[in-house]
């Protein structure tokens, strides 16, 4: 059953999109993560203009942000001070993020970066990942415990406008997290995701939260960093295909509700080895793209001239 | 209408044998639908042109889409990466753009004809709106922007057959894909003896969105901020609603 997509301008496979709508969910539900990084090249790939992917993949993170953060705020597991904080950050980020997506659209070089953002974050996070992960399974293994400093102070301990983060049990300056928002927001805007797969690790390795509250904190402020995309795309490039985002949610509430119940037969690190795998492999699919000889060395935007 | 009715009295005219409006009208065509309607279905459509003329000729149909500019990229290894490094923007591209004909274009007319008429994709008028880019260039850029236009199935591969019974009824189906452009399309049918045009006749054909989906584009453009507004009010009802249906599942 096929449906034409009023904003998109195409018409795709209802079945298509609620399955891949389920498959993204089923993973997201598993290891945790909003999966944007996933979506949005899938529906660059079966055919959605980039700028329609990035605007109506913001719309739907703001969904399933809010009901992944529901039940992280029912535990306590969000830090609404560090969350707005955050928020303020990535709220800037993402107002230059779309404003620099449409300028780069202007000049033809859009593909090239929202493909270069991937290959880059994509290949770094899933690479620290994949590390962390084995050593943990070795680890695990020989199971020789080691102390490690709970805290340790670097330069960023000196900045100025300490904050205290009372649900984090943080004492640190506001310009760093302000900081890690700003950045995440750009590539969230650029990158049409939630920047879960960035904010979290952010948050853990560089702000020393705890790991309880980070991914509902993270959560929390994806909300309003998508929602400022969502409302400046559909502002400034009409982008934001709402029935799109509906189908694409249907199907990933269906996938993240399974995906939840295999997460618990399965171990934390190897769950995140296989997340890296996953990460790793979007990240060598899109990079073999960017040094592959296209069949084509022209190209045109199929959207131009009406 | 009136151009049914006409084609009516035609066929009558060419059943019934020698009648005055025989002179005067050679050729009478017209299309099945006036309007294609992208509905929320909408997967594509077909148009039938049909039509009847008098005496010995060709037949050539072409379809053209609404007019507008388009920026051709060119790709070059930067660094290791493909990167786009030089752009040229044609003005006047149809959106879409396909030719009928009862035999290969270059026996049914002369050069001249084909290029006045813009009969074929070679000859339809697309010019660089920068007009110090060379000839080359822009051939290489214009050819460019076809082959992308027809894996996109917007500009037809070949050229479309036109059927004709007994020498006197012809018809031809001219398939529009489902990622067609808005607007108002140009059907132009040429009548041709001996390489030139005995006679023209063109008509509009109008693509629009209706229902549902026409709503939700027309207030996406014409209303943005609030387009906006709202699509994140349903976002965060429909997010509400999955934790809600999830916390009872589960």
């Amino acid at each position: 059953m096929h449906i034409y997509l009023p904003i998109a301008e195409i018409s795709v496979n209802l079945f298509l999109i609620l399955g891949m709508g389920g498959m993204v969910g089923f993973l997201s539900g598993l290891f945790g993560v909003g999966g944007g990084f996933l979506m949005t090249p899938l529906l660059i790939f079966i055919g959605v203009p980039p700028a329609v992917a990035v605007g109506t993949e913001a719309n739907q993170i703001v969904a399933s942000s809010v009901s992944g953060v529901i039940a992280h705020w029912r535990r306590g597991n969000v830090d609404f001070k560090m969350g707005a904080v955050l928020m303020v950050g990535g709220f800037v980020g993402s107002t230059v993020g779309v404003w620099a997506f449409a300028a780069l659209r202007e000049v033809g070089q859009i593909d090239l970066t929202i493909k270069l953002c991937y290959v880059i974050f994509l290949g770094i996070i899933g690479a620290l990942m994949l590390n962390e992960s084995a050593r943990a399974i070795v680890k695990a293994r020989s199971s020789t415990p080691r102390r490690t400093k709970l805290h340790q102070h670097t330069w960023f301990h000196g900045l100025p406008l300490k904050m205290r983060f009372r649900r984090s049990k943080l004492y640190i300056s506001a310009l760093l997290p302000l900081g890690i928002g700003f950045f995440v927001g750009i590539l969230a805007a650029l990158m049409g995701v939630g920047g879960g797969f960035i904010m979290v690790p952010a948050m853990i390795y560089l702000l020393g939260m705890p790991t309880g509250v980070v991914v509902g904190t993270s959560l929390f402020q994806i909300i309003f960093v998508t929602a400022n995309v969502t409302f400046l795309q559909a502002v400034n490039t009409q982008t934001v295909d709402v029935v799109l985002a509906l189908m694409l949610l249907a199907g990933a509430v269906v996938g993240a509700q399974i995906g939840s119940r295999f997460a618990g037969s399965l171990r934390g690190e190897e769950l995140r080895g296989l997340l890296a795998v996953m990460v790793l492999g979007v990240c060598a699919k899109l990079g073999y793209d960017l040094v592959a000889t296209p069949s084509d060395l022209f190209s045109i935007n199929l959207d131009d001239g009406h | 209408m009136a151009a049914r009715l006409l084609l009516f009295l035609t066929m009558a005219a060419g059943l019934f044998g020698d009648m005055p409006a025989r002179a005067q009208q050679d050729l009478v065509a017209d299309l099945s639908d006036h309007l294609v309607a992208i509905t929320t279905g909408f997967t594509g459509a077909d148009v039938l042109l049909f039509g009847a003329v008098e005496g010995e000729g060709e037949i050539v149909v072409t379809v053209t889409g609404p007019r507008g500019d388009v920026t051709v990229r060119r790709k070059e290894r930067v660094v290791g990466v493909w990167a786009n490094v030089e752009a040229v923007t044609f003005a006047n591209v149809p959106a879409f753009y396909a030719v009928a004909a009862t035999k290969p274009l270059e026996s049914v007319a002369t050069p001249d004809i084909r290029q006045r008429q813009q009969i074929g994709i070679e000859n339809v008028a697309m010019v660089p709106d920068d007009a110090a880019i060379d000839a080359a260039t822009a051939a290489a850029f214009r050819a460019g922007l076809i082959r992308n236009k027809r894996a996109a199935g917007l500009y037809a591969d070949d050229v479309l057959p036109v059927t004709v019974l007994s020498n006197r009824l012809f018809r031809t189906r001219i398939h529009l894909p489902a990622n067609v452009a808005i607007g108002t399309y140009t059907v132009a049918v040429y009548y041709l003896r001996d390489g030139s045009a005995v006679h023209a006749q063109t008509t509009p054909l109008v693509v629009s969105k209706t229902g549902i989906g026409a709503d939700i584009f027309l207030f996406a453009h014409t209303n943005s901020a609030a387009y906006g507004v709202l699509a994140i009010i349903i976002a965060v009802a429909a997010g509400w609603l999955a934790a809600w249906i999830g916390r009872k599942v589960g």
